[in-house]
């Protein structure tokens, strides 16, 4: 029997992954969630059709989102995550001891109970005591929180779906009173290479690169992902991703990551020439 | 309601049926299901071409319906609890031209507020009647115009013994609402008809806790904007009459001027939309109301803003709102209305239904999505955080009462000349000049300039208000009677 999860990527490229069978599928009122069993991407989680993670690669977000503004910000105690109901970032997160708290919002508590349930290993990120999940809209909660936080990290990844609202410029400027004075902001900055990814790319950094002094792009070769090519955005208040990285100091902390280097930390700002244009177009 | 009826739609299921049966076209419309206009069915798609047909037995006949038509008129009144309900496929501008037409003809006097739509002076032109003004009170803070206070109303009815019909905003466009109920049994009593405009208020039918629907009260015809709340295509309309109300005369009235080739896009969306609501319109609109709550409390945390609502109420001049409006002064931040508006589009990709010079309107429906309000709430905090400037005084809106010197029909079809406005005074004005904000006329067609309404002009000119209405943009000159 074969049985394929199909995805388009563009109107007219579809990426497909053979399945085992299906372990969920639910419906809530933001989204509907089903989680397959395949036997190259291990368990993946879909939103409304599209792969949100797979066990195989969901590794390579969680580490790009959280090292990269960890080895820049030297005191980093307090952390705000957008989505992430997976627990996957949170998890990499909880490898650091400074940290002091860990606040997780996510708007539905069905992807949370469906994580809990078939990604218990990454999952158990949420169960850390520093962390604290709270049920509500996103936009909503930054709206009321003014120089709270040093790290926002928002892990929502689709700009079209349900989580459309955080890739607003008005998201954007929430998240930029909710930082302290030096705070920094890492979000999903979609893939650049389909034509209607990339008029996306174009407008968050348009976006963003109007809200936040520093405003930088990185990259990682994510398989899952539309084109296997992921960006992510790094806003600072402060500091520079490269010339304020301190890569003795991570180094020093002894954690353990499986794409996460130092060395690649300064490779993944150094983008594709038609990468750099794009981005320098919505600069002007 | 008959609610195992209104499970019918009379027309969508007759379009259906009609599919089905593919008849071959050797009438009009001349693309033939889209078959000769491929550009055609690649904008609108093959369902849609595929409805736009012509009239036939099947089908009915909007000018005389006898079948499917007439049924989902009948359906249609049952729903807003009316006699008689017309599906109209000329806007609800074409709605109210007929109301006013099916009641008045020249000579007689007609009450409305100073705030109407234009489409009721533009009924009178057509039909020579005259109009009988009674100028509502303005809020000064917000500079919006009210509804019409029961002293206002008797006062009028009792001095114009020719008067044969007034006519309601129910609610304004701001969501305020005048007492229908006493108007209504106040003017039955003295014989007048009333008209209800109900441009911005198909869902009080369906709603809970929402103002009384003209057909509920008592009054004889209403203008309903299905098109607004109620979720069919824009330019669809219905108009729903009374006990006391000839439907016949009425569908004579309205052949005059509507299409002998009516849409059955626009009335199958009328067919669809009623059912809808109907069946489900107490539920939509009971979301509706607690997302513009919702809205209006998460607005007024931010602070500057002010976002109206019940409050207001007054028992007179603003005897009811509507919770579904969501209203916002936007002075407190320093800023325009029509500032907030346009930052909200230019710059957070947010269209919302109006600005004017102390307010914005956004319009909440049944499409809404309770993340959408989340980044309206959003950008409007942000719009504080980074354009807040310091409050300066506004400019004073308030009713002129105008003398109506000749009916704007003598007006409109007279010889007119071009004068610098200054050099106006005494003069019969020959066209509208709307202020904005509030959004009411300082001059219609056939009244008198007075020496104060032109330093009014001038002054709100200068004050940056918006002047519309007139042959010339910059509202140097007016066009007068000779």
């Amino acid at each position: 029997m074969e049985m394929w999860f199909s995805e388009f990527h563009s109107s007219h490229v579809k990426f497909s992954v053979r399945v085992e069978k299906q372990l969920f599928c639910g419906e809530s009122d933001y989204q509907r969630i089903d989680i397959f069993e395949s036997p190259e991407f291990g368990r993946f989680l879909t939103s409304d059709g599209d792969i949100v993670f797979t066990e195989q690669d969901g590794f390579i977000y969680n580490e790009m989102v959280t090292h990269v503004p960890m080895a820049v910000h030297p005191e980093i105690r307090d952390v705000l995550i957008i989505g992430g109901g997976d627990g996957g970032v949170a998890k990499e997160l909880a490898a650091y001891p400074d940290i002091r708290s860990i606040d997780v919002v996510e708007n539905d508590k069905m992807l949370v109970d469906a994580c809990r349930d078939f990604f218990p290993e990454t999952a158990s990120g949420l169960d850390d005591p520093r962390v604290r999940i709270y049920y509500n809209d996103g936009l909503r909660f930054v709206r009321a929180k003014k120089e709270a936080y040093d790290l926002i990290i928002n892990d929502a990844t689709d700009p079209f779906g349900h989580s459309e609202g955080f890739f607003t410029k008005e998201f954007y400027g929430n998240c930029y009173k909710a930082l302290r004075q030096d705070g920094i902001m890492v979000y999903q900055h979609g893939s650049p290479f389909y034509d209607e990814d990339e008029e996306a790319c174009r407008s968050m950094h348009r976006r963003v690169y109007r809200s936040f002094p520093i405003s930088r792009v990185y990259q990682a070769h994510i398989p899952s992902c539309p084109s296997g090519y992921w960006l992510f955005g790094f806003a600072s208040k402060k500091y520079h991703p490269l010339k304020d990285f301190k890569p003795k100091e991570w180094k020093a902390r002894n954690i353990h990551t499986d794409y996460y280097t130092t060395n690649l930390h300064t490779g993944a700002f150094m983008l594709p020439k038609y990468v750099e244009d794009l981005l320098e177009e919505e600069e002007q | 309601m008959n609610r195992t009826l209104q499970e019918k739609a009379p027309i969508y299921e007759a379009l259906e049926r009609f599919r089905k049966q593919r008849i071959v076209p050797f009438d009009v419309p001349g693309h033939k299901r889209g078959r000769g206009n491929p550009e055609l069915v690649q904008l609108l798609g093959q369902q849609c071409v595929g409805i736009d047909v012509n009239s036939m037995k099947p089908l009915d006949n909007l000018c005389h319906p006898v079948s499917v038509i007439r049924e989902a008129e009948e359906l249609t009144a049952d729903a807003f609890g009316a006699e008689h309900a017309f599906l109209m496929v000329g806007g609800t501008t074409s709605a109210v031209q007929s109301m006013v037409l099916s009641v008045c003809k020249a000579g007689d006097e007609i009450i409305v507020p100073r705030n109407v739509h234009k489409s009721v002076i533009n009924a009178l032109i057509l039909c020579g009647a005259t109009p009988v003004y009674i100028n509502p009170d303005v809020n000064v803070q917000l500079g919006i115009a009210l509804g019409m206070r029961m002293e206002q109303v008797e006062e009028a009815i009792l001095s114009h013994p020719k008067a044969v019909a007034i006519l309601v905003n129910n609610p304004t466009y701001y969501g305020i609402c005048s007492d229908i109920v006493s108007i209504v049994k106040f003017a039955h009593a003295h014989g007048l008809k009333v008209l209800a405009d109900e441009a911005h208020g198909t869902h009080l039918y369906f709603g809970e806790g929402l103002p009384v629907p003209a057909m509920q009260a008592g009054a004889d015809m209403a203008a309903v904007s299905m098109h607004k709340s109620g979720g069919s295509l824009t330019q669809s309309s219905i108009l729903l009459t009374g006990k006391g109300v000839n439907a016949d005369y009425v569908r004579q009235i309205i052949n005059l001027t509507q299409t002998t080739s009516a849409s059955y896009l626009l009335l199958s969306s009328l067919d669809i939309s009623r059912r809808n609501l109907a069946l489900r319109g107490r539920e939509s609109f009971g979301k509706v109301s607690q997302w513009a709550e919702y809205a209006r409390e998460e607005i007024n945390a931010i602070g500057g803003y002010y976002a109206y609502g019940k409050e207001l109420v007054n028992g007179s001049s603003i005897f009811d709102y509507d919770v579904t409006k969501l209203s916002v002064y936007t002075r407190g931040v320093g800023l325009d209305g029509i500032e907030v508006y346009d930052l909200l589009r230019d710059e957070y990709d947010i269209q919302i239904e109006f600005g004017d010079i102390a307010n914005i309107l956004a319009y909440i429906s049944i499409g809404d999505r309770m993340q959408d309000i989340e980044r309206l709430v959003g950008a409007l905090a942000e719009i504080r955080r980074l354009y807040e400037q310091d409050q300066v005084g506004m400019v004073s809106a308030e009713f002129i009462n105008p003398e109506v010197v000749v009916t704007p029909q003598q007006a409109f079809y007279s010889h007119k000349v071009s004068k610098p406005v200054r050099a106006t005074e005494g003069c019969i004005c020959g066209e509208f000049v709307m202020c904005y904000p509030p959004g009411i006329p300082i001059l219609a067609p056939g009244e008198r300039i007075t020496k104060e309404i032109i330093e009014y002009i001038l002054y709100a000119r200068e004050k940056g208000c918006s002047m519309q209405g007139t042959e010339d943009p910059e509202l140097n000159n007016l066009m007068v009677l000779e």
